[in-house]
């Protein structure tokens, strides 16, 4: 695993790898280079490559496309006409039937993924920017162990360890309830990389000395000082382990048991093993799919500046 | 409070000035104390949620349950170190299902590289248009719970009225996308939905970095649009391919929620089909020593294939 450090580290070094939004200039921004687009192109090699494009977002697009379609038919007709355009319009009675579906417990599903984001991602940014930041900025023993052992974590993935995990719970005696899913979900050494890398990137060492003649102690400057010099960087980092909460399956499946505590993945998945037997209406299912893509295709196409320098920043310069 | 003020300014006019220097200078005491109250809350949580539960499977592991054959006492656990490790290697569905996902990595890994890698190299192309729209509709679906995508595709494949189906009825054309075949490929498509516009992005972020000197310097050198992506470009970027291809062998070596929720559609998906599915089943068996030792098996097949990765695409480039 070690191969992939240098990959991984290289990112730190390059100070181009600026947080989102910071300044220009905050690092030697390359020269001005010959725009790819002036480059000529063909219009036979323009027509191809435009061609494969839209096939291949056809690809990734038309599924989705199909879900909401069918979120609008109502009930009796799933799958009644074209599976690719509306008939038997009824969404708004669709999601009234879905909220009202055994006392309301798809909202309580949606409530708690959001508590579980929201709280897990909250902590766990505040988290990793203490981290990273002291990483980035001071020296202390143990410290290029502590970043060796977060680049580790990043390449093994935490679904390994659920099932211990799990085991460990139950000897402490917090499956169950909210902290086991919470616990587990705060800890993001992606964050820390990131946040190592903002922190390196984003808050000058002048800035800090500058503070500390000022007779600031070190805590404030964190919190008053660089935590907001690192705020646009905070955001991806949040963003990150916001999708990562939401969407895991795994780790609450284990650990919760009352339906009340679910998220609304587990929820889902709950019912979808239900419709076989028929307790559930099929629809019904599909329906909250439906509903539960809307906030995070929502939240991505509004934050895109935030994710896209995030994968850019992580995992490349 | 106060202390803690009159202890901060460490750093004279002089260290100011060349602060880079003094904060590489050994023997800063005080702000390394600081510096461990930051970093304490991570270093705590990170071993309760990570050391902890790798110490505890495999110490679990080392045990055997002794049932009562009469079933008069309960099960008591005796330490066995060997025990678990052998049943696994030797119990044949645990092992399918490593071949499976062996399979499964072999194929769908480097299909859905290719297919990220190209996309990048199109969309990073001089002749495309619409650069924006494209980069997004291939990142939606990563914006997509992998359970909720899973359980679209369980739809979309359903046996008896599959709307792809629907739609290839006038071509004369039935997929049983579930069936005994094609399941394996019908998951690996799931995953190649959701995951290619993630690893095109990273691709595509390291083309974006790639000098435009380097580029102009190939066109001026009479290349070839097809012979710079392949001989400039894709060199250039091969550490953020490498990268994305590590992320997704491990991400083959954990393969549960796409392969588990459509396992309500179909019987061709067992519960035993992937190792983190065969280790969740022996916890509903209540054999948590085995399930450990199947946790840690896969842990170290998914850490020496890293390593092996690692070793042989670096031997290569060297």
């Amino acid at each position: 695993m070690s191969a992939a450090a240098p990959a991984l580290a290289d990112a730190g070094a390059r100070p181009d790898g600026a947080a989102p939004g910071a300044p220009a200039g905050g690092g030697p921004r390359r020269a001005v280079r010959p725009r790819r687009d002036t480059v000529e192109s063909t219009v036979g090699s323009r027509v191809l490559v435009t061609g494969v494009l839209v096939l291949t977002s056809v690809y990734f697009l038309l599924p989705l496309w199909w879900l909401l379609v069918a979120a609008t038919k109502d009930a009796g007709h799933t799958f009644a006409g074209s599976p690719l355009w509306f008939s038997h319009f009824d969404l708004f009675g669709n999601i009234a039937d879905l909220f009202a579906y055994k006392g309301g417990i798809f909202a309580l599903w949606l409530g708690n993924a959001g508590l579980y984001s929201i709280v897990g991602a909250g902590v766990g940014t505040l988290v990793a920017a203490a981290t990273g930041y002291a990483v980035a900025k001071y020296e202390f023993p143990g410290r290029r162990t502590l970043f060796a052992v977060v680049l580790g974590a990043v390449l093994v993935p935490k679904v390994l360890f659920t099932l211990p995990l799990f085991l460990m719970f139950s000897q402490v005696g917090i499956v169950n309830t909210y902290l086991a899913v919470l616990l587990p979900s705060i800890v993001s050494p992606f964050g820390v990389y990131l946040a190592r890398i903002f922190a390196a990137s984003s808050v000058p060492d002048e800035v800090i000395e500058a503070a500390r003649l000022d007779g600031a102690n070190e805590g404030r400057i964190f919190f008053r000082v660089s935590l907001r010099m690192m705020s646009p960087a905070l955001v991806t980092i949040f963003l990150f382990q916001f999708v990562e909460i939401w969407n895991n399956f795994l780790l609450p499946s284990q650990v919760l048991i009352d339906e009340q505590l679910k998220p609304v993945t587990v929820g889902l998945v709950s019912w979808n093993a239900l419709v076989q037997s028929g307790q559930i209406e099929r629809h019904m299912v599909l329906v909250g799919a439906f509903v539960a893509v809307v906030p995070l295709i929502v939240a991505f196409l509004s934050l895109q500046r935030f994710w896209r320098s995030g994968l850019a920043t992580g995992a490349v310069k | 409070m106060t202390s803690v003020t009159s202890s901060t300014p460490v750093l004279t006019p002089a260290g100011r000035r060349d602060s880079r220097a003094a904060r590489r200078a050994p023997g800063r005491p005080r702000t390394a104390r600081y510096a461990l109250w930051f970093v304490a809350p991570f270093v705590v949580l990170f071993v309760g949620v990570y050391v902890a539960p790798i110490c505890y499977a495999i110490y679990q592991s080392l045990f055997r349950i002794e049932r009562d054959p009469l079933g008069l006492t309960p099960p008591t656990e005796v330490l066995d170190p060997l025990f678990n490790y052998a049943a696994v290697l030797q119990d044949a569905a645990f092992v399918a299902s490593l071949g499976r996902v062996l399979l499964f990595g072999a194929v769908q890994v480097p299909l859905m590289l290719g297919f990220a890698l190209a996309l990048a190299l199109l969309i990073d192309s001089a002749s495309a248009r619409g650069k924006g729209f494209f980069r997004l509709a291939s990142f939606a679906p990563y914006a997509v719970p992998t359970v909720v995508s899973a359980l679209m595709w369980s739809f979309l494949y359903s046996p008896t009225n599959s709307p792809i189906n629907r739609l290839l009825e006038p071509a004369g054309i039935t997929v049983d996308f579930l069936g005994a075949d094609l399941t394996l490929w019908s998951v690996a498509n799931v995953v190649t939905w959701g995951w290619t516009g993630y690893n095109m992005i990273i691709i595509y972020a390291a083309l974006q970095g790639i000098p435009g000197e380097v580029l102009e310097a190939a066109r001026l050198d009479g290349a070839s649009p097809w012979r710079t992506a392949w001989h400039v470009k894709v060199p250039l970027v091969r550490p953020a391919i490498l990268l994305t291809a590590v992320f997704s062998i491990i991400g083959s070596a954990q393969l549960y929620n796409e392969p588990f929720v459509l396992s309500s559609s179909t019987g061709t998906i067992g519960p035993q089909y992937t190792p983190l599915m065969a280790a969740q089943s022996s916890i509903t068996a209540a054999n948590y020593p085995y399930a450990a030792a199947q946790s840690v098996v896969l842990a170290l097949g998914v850490a020496v294939l890293s390593v092996l990765f690692f070793r042989l695409t670096s031997r290569r480039s060297s």
